[in-house]
């Protein structure tokens, strides 16, 4: 079957999916973004989060043609061109990346919760990444990187509010 | 494969009719694992995401919550979680955030997993699920009556879960559920507790303790019996201990990965105890004041 989608704000159309197929493989196989991962299939992991209609979602439960006519934003798409995005540098700088299987999830439901959150308290960071497994179990870092994160987005809202 | 994707609930209506065998998808938190793991081919899909009102709640003219099939967790711990507290605790225990921005109730009592997270709450709000088919309308259908057997409930084959009806609460309400962690767990066991103060009585349901979930009927009746619904008295420690006793005695668990049946009626004991006191400490502080 066709499948019509909204993929990083570009439109796109996929054809030959097979009805049973998960949005993760479409994105993965069938569109050429790797970013989110395959892992457990089950929802499991956290692994293949992407944002669907702007919700973080497991890409590996979502059917194909329920995508149809969605929107959805991957890890590929929280840069700005070359340009990381500031969740992604915290991860570089507090060292939150190991074997970097679990990054691009963590990335997007990182990113989610610092959107609508701003400044989380350590509960809501635990609790916000509480479906994406490391299995290298650096979570501290990862912790600490979306306190960084978290920490210069206040900064930089207090700034432009001081210059206004 | 087909991968039916109606607009309207009509159109769904008509499709399950035409097709039986189409395996309606909300969430897909259950049937693509099913799919992923090739434990399940259906022979067609049946989406219900494109049906927009299914996302939709209201409180109708008696007074009732009507929460869609297609309302997820997330949407009901934020936008319910004052009127319907047991069904928001538990719903806040499915899975992940992930897991719970596409999940629904209407799924749950669609797999109806006897692990399933809303079952003891919507068992102890006395909650009725309105089933519907294209050929002979809408049919409500009382929780209680709902569970047939593991994953097996009363739906006719083309019959699709339209949305729950609850009452908003009346009384404190609370759910309780023992895993081996706080996230993505299936429950070892669970409970749920009601108190209807208005009609002296509590609903008291067990979950992931038997075939199906169930109301704790004994246990029930020993409450609306025995307390003081007053609420000018702390509950005396015997009438909680038996109260918990008979929670237990409602389960007939199994031994299997997650947890014995010894353990399970031991920690339903707990749970029901648990539930019970904390539910009793907000009933007596609301009589007080």
């Amino acid at each position: 079957m066709r499948v019509h989608l909204t993929v990083n704000g570009r439109d796109e159309t996929v054809d030959g999916v097979w009805e049973g197929e998960s949005l993760l493989y479409v994105l993965r196989e069938r569109m050429g973004l790797p970013g989110a991962k395959n892992a457990c299939e089950q929802g499991e992991c956290g692994s293949c989060t992407v944002y669907l209609d702007g919700l973080p979602v497991c890409a590996c439960l979502v059917a194909a043609g329920q995508a149809d006519g969605r929107r959805v934003r991957t890890v590929e798409g929280l840069a700005d061109g070359g340009r990381l995005h500031p969740i992604q540098e915290a991860f570089v700088e507090c060292g939150a990346v190991q074997c970097g299987f679990c990054t691009p999830g963590l990335l997007v439901q990182a990113h989610d919760l610092i959107e609508r959150v701003g400044e989380p308290s350590d509960a809501e960071i635990r609790e916000a990444l509480a479906g994406n497994l490391c299995r290298c179990t650096g979570y501290e870092k990862i912790l600490d990187a979306v306190r960084l994160a978290a920490a210069r987005r206040g900064a930089a809202r207090t700034g432009t509010e001081d210059r206004s | 494969m087909d991968f039916l994707r109606p607009a309207t609930w009509a159109e769904a209506l008509a499709a399950k009719a035409a097709d039986p065998t189409a395996v309606p998808i909300q969430g897909g938190t259950d049937v693509m694992v099913e799919i992923n793991f090739d434990v399940r081919r259906p022979p067609a899909l049946l989406d219900l995401t494109a049906i927009g009102e299914l996302g939709d709640w209201e409180l109708t003219a008696d007074g009732l919550l009507r929460v869609g099939a297609g309302v997820p967790y997330a949407r009901i711990i934020t936008e319910l979680g004052d009127r319907l507290p047991g069904l928001a605790q538990a719903s806040r225990t499915v899975g992940s955030p992930q897991i719970r921005n596409r999940g629904t109730v209407g799924g749950n009592l669609g797999a109806a997993s006897p692990a399933g997270d809303a079952h003891p709450p919507l068992l102890a709000c006395d909650a009725v699920i309105e089933a519907e088919s294209a050929a002979r309308g809408t049919r409500m259908i009382p929780a209680t009556g709902f569970y047939l057997g593991v994953k097996r409930n009363a739906l006719e084959p083309d019959e699709l879960i339209r949305a729950v009806h609850l009452r908003p609460a009346t009384g404190p309400q609370y759910f309780s559920k023992v895993g081996t962690r706080n996230a993505m767990v299936i429950a070892v066991c669970s409970f749920a507790l009601a108190l209807h103060p208005g009609e002296r009585r509590l609903g008291a349901a067990v979950g992931s303790a038997a075939p199906t979930p169930l109301r704790a009927r004994a246990a029930e009746e020993f409450a609306a019996r025995e307390f003081d619904w007053s609420g000018a008295t702390a509950l005396d420690p015997a009438l909680l201990a038996r109260f918990g006793e008979l929670a237990a005695e409602a389960a007939s668990p199994i031994d299997d990965v997650r947890g014995t049946a010894a353990y399970r009626r031991h920690a339903i004991a707990v749970l029901a105890r648990r539930t019970l006191t904390w539910a009793w400490n907000d009933y007596r502080g609301k009589a007080a004041a």
